[in-house]
């Protein structure tokens, strides 16, 4: 049985279809990274798997609950974590604990509390409020509040905006601990490196699902052809390349620029003449990333919040 | 086990709310004192009854029965007579002046007529630009007189008979006989100052979660929506227990109001309102999307349940459409059962269809806020 296992959702907010057919499917102990650009309709697809909203068409089950009459089972399976720090500032993060301890009914509430705060390395901030936490605690503390009624799905919603990059770490490493114990995660972040850790990946843009798979499998289907140029004065050949056919991208890497295009022949083309043209400029075939993958599909679709 | 009610969840959501009410002191502090500070305030300054009036006596004579008159005149309260006149027409200076709220005039025949068995007559002259200023006065006016003249003659039956027609301002102030204002506001107080706060605090109950963005969690967790409900609307109902509590003392110590009917049956009605208010706040927090509009809706609420409930205006002086509104208030409801139990003594057979009103309104509320309440975040 999958996990999460969605088809053909649709969600609209007045006139705009916030989500437009998207058909998803994740098998359990799975990392799911979900990916795309601002207002593409993640956490609204993400809130309508955990039951916060209902699907204007579509169906599908969640850890085999209906998404439409079930979601008070959903709600006890799922662990879903907010983009917003979503818990009390005015309580400390021990009465948080413990309030969402009794919500759950987990028994003895103050064992569920004392072993989460172990767990999370959070035993000697029990007593503070949660408000005073900075970016990185609050959110071990939402992480550790949606985890401690051992949900079987987590659905993470850019869990680690705003937070730094060994806290990111730490949190990753969580991550795949949790999942290794058969927990399956869904993953909403805007981070390559992120997306690179997760099992698979979706790629949702303007709504629509773009693709899905493995992140080798998504940057293959791209289709995208990529060249490395490296010289000196690489500013001045990326001002020559931009708006020629074939070239869809070109992007300082680093001492090299990246060119990106859709089309291999086109691409070629328009590069053919760098050598002569720049002295000392070398044009090698390179690897398209998956940022490469993302960009190309960003600037293929408007914005949905414009 | 059951998924739409656990006590355990219950628990759990009052727990947080008492925590939160424990930290924001500030609130907590307005709850509990704000209540106290209206009472004093309003108890001591607002008085439909006032005493101590200055008062300008026109007297040519000085015979024991003028002066009894004026004495007896004096002892009212009402009339404070710091002004002698020498003629009505200085006296119409001093009223058009403002000096004085009252004229009284005692003509030089009066002493005769009274010996005569003729009809004695004084003449009250009253400032009446602002009616409710000269009504206890002249009110109490026909007895006091009346008692004067008796207790001066001596011959009771005989004066009794010829002083009526002209004294005769009969008046029937039941249960209030010098009608202390205190005694009717005070009451009144504690339903209005229990709404102020009751409603306000809990109409911002669910928006305040939705403003801070712990809806969406509170949301996404096995809480059912009578769960919620209960957990925001029973930690109110205690404050207003305590805020009953300390209103009722300040009656007691402050004002000395009078408690003639039955504890129990007023505490009862009290904590019925109060469930009422709460509810009625939380339904305005379903409906309302900001802690803002929250609060204009509260008052919205608010002002015609000062107006027309009978705290401010007399019930019985408004036309028939504004009576009818008033019955849709559950502020106008308490007043009746308050003032009935605390001042008349009444017992439940005649305040049990009050209480009715009161329980229908407790019903309608929660069965609004329950069909109001949104589960998801569409």
């Amino acid at each position: 049985m999958n996990a999460i296992d969605v088809h053909g959702l649709v969600k609209r907010f007045g006139d705009k279809t916030v989500v437009d057919h998207v058909t998803m499917t994740v098998a359990e102990g799975e990392i799911v990274g979900f990916l795309g650009p601002n207002g593409s309709g993640k956490t609204t697809t993400i809130r309508i798997m955990c039951g916060l909203l209902t699907p204007d068409e579509g169906e599908g089950t969640v850890l085999g609950f209906d998404i439409r009459t079930d979601s008070l089972s959903i709600k006890r399976e799922v662990g879903y974590m907010t983009q917003k720090f979503s818990f009390y500032e005015d309580l400390t993060i021990g009465e948080n604990l413990e309030f969402v301890a009794r919500l759950y009914r987990l028994k003895p509430v103050e064992d569920h509390v004392a072993r989460t705060l172990e767990e999370l390395g959070l035993t000697t901030r029990r007593n503070q409020l949660a408000g005073t936490l900075s970016g990185g605690w609050k959110q071990r503390l939402a992480l550790a509040a949606c985890i401690m009624h051992k949900p079987k799905l987590l659905l993470l919603d850019e869990p680690t905006a705003g937070v730094d990059p060994k806290a990111r770490r730490e949190f990753w490493d969580e991550i795949h601990r949790l999942a290794s114990g058969g927990l399956t995660v869904l993953v909403s972040t805007h981070y390559m490196d992120e997306a690179e850790r997760c099992h698979r990946i979706s790629y949702i843009s303007y709504g629509k699902m773009l693709a899905t798979g493995t992140v080798d499998e998504v940057v293959k289907n791209a289709g995208l052809t990529t060249f490395v140029l490296q010289g000196p004065r690489l500013d001045q050949v990326a001002e020559a390349l931009q708006g020629r056919p074939g070239v869809d991208q070109v992007a300082p890497f680093g001492a090299t620029l990246h060119v990106v295009g859709s089309d291999r022949k086109a691409l070629e083309k328009a590069l053919s003449d760098i050598e002569k043209k720049h002295k000392g400029v070398t044009v090698a075939p390179g690897e398209t990333s998956l940022e490469d993958v993302f960009i190309q599909f960003m600037s293929g679709s408007k914005d949905n919040m414009a | 086990m059951n998924s739409l009610f656990s006590f355990a969840r219950l628990g759990a959501l009052l727990i947080k709310e008492f925590i939160q009410m424990r930290r924001d002191r500030i609130t907590f502090a307005m709850m509990l004192g704000v209540p106290l500070m209206q009472l004093v305030l309003f108890g001591y300054a607002i008085n439909n009854d006032p005493k101590s009036l200055p008062a300008a006596l026109v007297a040519t004579s000085s015979d024991p029965y003028t002066r009894a008159m004026v004495s007896a005149l004096q002892t009212t309260g009402y009339y404070r007579f710091d002004h002698v006149a020498r003629s009505a027409e200085e006296a119409e200076f001093l009223m058009s002046r403002g000096d004085v709220a009252f004229v009284v005039t005692i003509p030089a025949d009066f002493a005769r007529r009274v010996e005569r068995g003729d009809s004695p007559q004084i003449l009250i002259e009253a400032d009446a630009t602002d009616p409710a200023v000269a009504s206890g006065a002249i009110s109490t006016l026909g007895t006091v007189a009346n008692q004067a003249l008796l207790r001066a003659r001596g011959m009771q039956e005989a004066a009794a008979e010829s002083a009526k027609g002209q004294l005769e301002v009969v008046v029937h102030r039941r249960y209030n006989p010098e009608g202390i204002s205190q005694y009717n506001i005070v009451p009144g107080l504690l339903g209005v100052i229990l709404q102020m706060t009751m409603v306000m605090m809990t109409s911002i109950a669910l928006t305040r979660e939705t403003e801070r963005g712990t809806m969406e969690n509170l949301l996404a967790m096995p809480s059912s929506p009578l769960e919620i409900m209960m957990g925001k609307v029973l930690p109110y109902l205690v404050v207003g227990a305590v805020q009953v509590v300390v209103v009722l003392a300040a009656a007691k110590l402050l004002f000395a109001i009078p408690f003639t009917g039955s504890m129990s049956l007023l505490l009862t009605a009290v904590l019925i309102f109060v469930l009422a208010l709460v509810l009625l706040g939380y339904t305005i927090s379903t409906i309302a999307r900001t802690q803002m509009q929250a609060l204009q809706l509260t008052f919205f609420f608010f002002l015609p349940s000062i107006m027309l409930s009978g705290f401010m205006f007399p019930y019985r002086g408004m036309p028939n459409w504004a009576q009818l509104f008033g019955e849709i208030l559950p502020l106008t409801h308490f007043l009746r059962i308050i003032r009935a139990v605390m001042l008349k003594g009444a017992e439940l057979p005649a305040v049990a269809t009050e209480i009715g009103w009161l329980v229908v309104f407790v019903a309608l509320f929660a069965g609004v806020a329950l069909v109001r309440f949104r589960r998801t975040l569409d």
